[in-house]
């Protein structure tokens, strides 16, 4: 392949932080109407490329090149302006506004707000040449995410993005949705778009893309590697280093007497309307109970009312014998819930409080951490090596800030502060999301531990592949109730109950 | 719309820069450093506007400090105003650290200096036999932390149950609180007239070092009073309530992040009123004192704005209870100085010159900021 086939040739970009060097002298290829796949684990650096690519970051060093000719990016419009144009895993939509105002946000044209059904059939005629559907004066709210992924696909296009870096897209989308989402890549590259997929879904970075780089640690470990011919174990070597289990082992499931039982809870959402309509739902000591469905459906209230930050409108939840909900959330704990929270640095730990503050956060009232109006700063210290050593949380020491933490080593802190309050029950809300494989593994091998150990594991999470390795049964919650419960690994099943499409509500056991 | 092979041109790269990099750790020196830089960098600045004006910044300065530590009997005036100042201070610190921001200190200090005036205005008459000083200060303490903490419990209560912005409350009842004062001063307790109550019977002053000249020739004049201990005892043990007790611990969860401390399953509520109740008793402690130990009546004007100068004080030693000791002395130093150079002009200048670099300089504490020369690596 000649030079003249890239569209975007970055080479030796250098990027450096404070204490750690994101981007060593990486090179990256991108060819016209191929898709790319940025593959790596979290801190391996593809967010920094691609933010440098987008015009986010500067680079300290390296050349980038677009069509051949070198540029220099000091803003993301003067990235736009030459034609990339980057999908964030997070979309910047207003929901208030229509698809085509929320497209022609920030534009110089048109100056004054008239005519829009002229912009509205530009944007119809966009949508269908690149087979994604969309009403152009639907607003934003109404959509589903998918829905309102095409809008920011859109946005890209209509300002003349040829070349489009998309951050994690699969990420919010359930799996019927993802399916579609490929056909209008497939659609795009057809018509001479260039695309680069940053993912960490080794299984749809083999399906969607045609060569894939590999970042580990600031790295190039493969650069523009054709993914046909090389498996996801081949991936995973490349991005961790070593071979990655991606199976852990499991041992039959031995239940015993029922730890956590849900009877038809009923709950609203921070906006008054319900969000749960009489869910029931029971988790025996020693399995794994994973709860499956796309995100908005009760999930993050469910997790709520259990950990009793939420209150419920109608049923009840009980640990054992005791009612927990409608109670205070110190009673939960008491009791012997254990809550990993889905946002670590907003509700799971205080970053500005070191570590050691941190990790006594649910012993600092009880022995021997605490005594009696004092927290014994000494027991503290040790307690926090301990759990330090024990968990192997990578730290300078364990007075620093618990914000300085990656990812992973905060999930590993939030992880060892609950194991260590030796619950009956511990929920766990999205454990995994936005950590690397290694963390990945570590994270489930702790809650097989736990299992193993007699707990009550509720496992609420959007990433099918963990559920169906790690839960013994997985129910799917939608709109608010249980609606189906699969043990057999039926992916498809598991897939419609999701999305609603199988109307029967047959209660979990 | 399509700007294909119309690429944007390489632009000159900046050869010095300006770089913003997050702090990873805080060195334990470094907000008292900068703290003492936020100072140095106030009175620089106040020097400059007072040369404009067309004084003469050193001889202003040097006044400064003759005039509030010059001689025993000016230090100990110093002391006086450093008392009221340390117990705001004190007041502000445990809000703070909770993230509660308490304005109402002012407030709190006049309820304080009422509750004080109630047990020997309205209790003391009807039963005389509470005619010693042993009977009659604990009361007048008692009283005055109780109505200040009644007063900071209001809208710590507001704001926990309906979520009553704070800053708003509690800088009302201040207000409110000098308008309470003024009805007792001029209806209920008035003496003949003149803004003012009666003078409190003796044995209801706070003693002072000078009551003791008799023995210590030394003391003679120094007008120092038993407040002074109240203040330091207060600062022991709001440092041990911060820093060793459970409470603290809490505290300190709340006002970093209250979804965290939520979560933990730490009662936020209740905590709000508590705290503010604290924080207000210290404040009504500081009225009561300053009632007690100086001007030993209640009249209209008790405080150059001690509740306002409080917030400074607790912000100027980053909440720390022995560094608000000392930035007290230093402010009260200013408020004395006040007295022969300017009363409003200076001293207040460089107080609110202090707040804005300080408020400023935070922002050091959490990010290094470097030159960066050059934007390519060799």
């Amino acid at each position: 392949m000649s030079e003249s086939d890239n569209v975007i040739s970055m080479r030796g970009i250098v990027k450096r932080f404070p204490g750690v060097l994101a981007s060593d002298h990486v090179d990256f290829e991108l060819r016209r109407g191929e898709i790319h796949a940025l593959l790596g684990e979290n801190g391996a650096g593809k967010s920094t490329l691609m933010n440098i690519l987008a015009g986010l970051y500067r680079a300290d060093a390296g050349t980038i090149e677009v069509y051949g000719k070198p540029v220099t990016f000091n803003s993301p419009r003067d990235a736009i302006n030459a034609g990339i144009g980057m999908i964030h895993q997070h979309f910047m939509l207003v929901p208030s506004q229509t698809v085509t105002e929320n497209i022609l946000l920030g534009l110089d044209t048109p100056r004054f707000r008239l005519r829009l059904s002229k912009y509205d059939a530009i944007v119809a005629e966009l949508s269908a040449r690149f087979g994604m559907q969309v009403d152009p004066q639907a607003r934003i709210w109404q959509l589903s995410v998918g829905e309102q992924q095409r809008v920011e696909i859109l946005k890209m296009l209509y300002r003349g993005a040829d070349i489009l870096v998309m951050d994690e897209p699969t990420a919010v989308l359930a799996p019927q949705e993802i399916e579609g989402l490929f056909t209008t890549l497939r659609s795009m590259t057809a018509q001479g778009k260039s695309i680069i997929f940053i993912s960490h879904k080794l299984q749809e970075v083999t399906e969607i893309a045609d060569r894939v780089t590999v970042l580990r640690r600031g790295k190039v470990t493969a650069g523009g590697l054709p993914t046909a011919g090389h498996t996801t174990a081949d991936l995973a070597r490349l991005m961790v280093g070593r071979d990655v289990l991606f199976q852990l082992e499991k041992p039959p499931a031995n239940p015993g007497p029922v730890v956590l039982s849900i009877d038809s809870l009923e709950a609203v959402n921070d906006r008054g309307l319900p969000a749960l309509r009489g869910l029931s739902l029971q988790v025996r000591a020693g399995e794994i109970v994973g709860l499956a469905g796309v995100a908005g459906n009760g999930q993050r209230e469910l997790a709520e009312v259990i950990a009793g930050l939420r209150p419920a409108t109608g049923g009840q939840v009980r640990l054992g014998n005791d009612v927990i909900s409608n109670q205070p959330t110190r009673a939960a704990i008491r009791k012997g819930l254990a809550y990993v929270p889905e946002d670590r640095t907003k509700v799971g730990s205080a970053p500005s409080l070191s570590i050691t503050d941190n990790l006594i956060m649910k012993h600092y009232d009880r022995q021997p951490v605490g005594k009696g109006w004092r927290v014994d700063s000494v027991a503290a210290e040790l307690f926090a090596s301990e759990l330090k050593e024990a968990y192997s949380i990578q730290t300078p020491s364990l007075r620093t800030h618990a914000r300085v933490l990656s990812g992973g080593n905060l999930q590993r802190m939030i992880l060892a502060r609950e194991i260590a309050t030796d619950p009956q029950c511990m929920l766990a809300m999205q454990p995994t999301q936005g950590l690397d494989v290694g963390a990945i593994e570590t994270v489930h091998r702790l809650l097989l531990e736990q299992r193993a150990a007699g707990v009550a594991v509720l496992l609420i999470s959007e990433e099918l592949e963990e559920l169906l390795s790690l839960s013994d049964r997985i129910c799917v919650i939608y709109e608010g109730k249980i609606v189906g419960e699969v043990t057999d690994h039926d992916v498809d099943r598991l897939g419609q109950l999701m999305t609603g499409s199988l109307g029967t509500t047959t209660e979990a056991a | 719309m399509s700007t294909e092979g119309d690429v944007l041109s390489q632009q000159r790269q900046p050869r010095i820069r300006w770089v913003v990099v997050p702090r990873e750790q805080v060195p334990g020196w470094l907000p008292a450093l900068i703290s003492f830089g936020a100072v140095i960098v106030a009175l620089l600045i106040g020097a400059v506007i007072l040369a404009l004006a067309g004084g003469n910044p050193w001889v202003v300065y040097t006044q400064i400090a003759r005039s509030s530590f010059g001689s025993l009997g000016v230090f100990s005036d110093t002391m006086v105003k450093a008392i009221p100042l340390i117990l705001v201070g004190l007041a502000c610190a445990v809000a703070f650290r909770m993230r509660v921001w308490n304005i109402g200190a002012e407030g709190q200090f006049y309820l304080g200096a009422w509750g004080a005036s109630a047990i020997v205005l309205g209790l003391l008459p009807m039963v005389p036999s509470l005619s010693s000083p042993w009977l009659i200060i604990p009361l007048m303490m008692v009283a005055g932390m109780l109505a200040g903490a009644l007063w900071g419990g209001i809208p710590g209560f507001l704001k926990a149950r309906f979520g009553v912005n704070e800053i708003i409350s509690t800088l009302m009842l201040n207000y409110i609180a000098v308008f309470w004062n003024n009805f007792f001063i001029f209806a209920i307790w008035n003496e003949n007239g003149f803004p003012q109550s009666p003078a409190f019977p003796r044995f209801a002053w706070l003693p002072r070092l000078t009551d003791y000249a008799r023995e210590f020739r030394v003391l003679g004049g120094l007008t120092t009073h038993l407040g002074l201990v109240f203040a330091l005892v207060a600062a022991v043990l709001v440092w041990m309530l911060l820093k060793y007790s459970r409470w603290g611990y809490e505290i300190r969860l709340i006002g970093d992040n209250p979804r965290a401390a939520e979560y933990a399953g730490v009662p936020i509520k209740r905590y709000t009123v508590l705290v503010m109740m604290i924080s207000g008793a210290l404040a009504g402690l500081a009225g009561m004192s300053e009632i007690s130990g100086v001007v030993h009546r209640l009249q209209g004007s008790i405080s150059p704005g001690y509740g306002f100068t409080g917030i400074i004080v607790a912000w100027l030693a980053k909440l720390n209870p022995f560094a608000i000791i000392l930035v007290s002395i230093l402010f009260g130093a200013l408020i004395l100085a006040g007295r022969e150079i300017q009363p409003s002009g200076i001293p207040r200048l460089i107080q609110g010159i202090v707040l804005v670099c300080l408020i400023a300089s935070d922002f050091l504490l959490r990010y290094r900021v470097r030159l960066q020369f050059g934007s390519k690596e060799a």
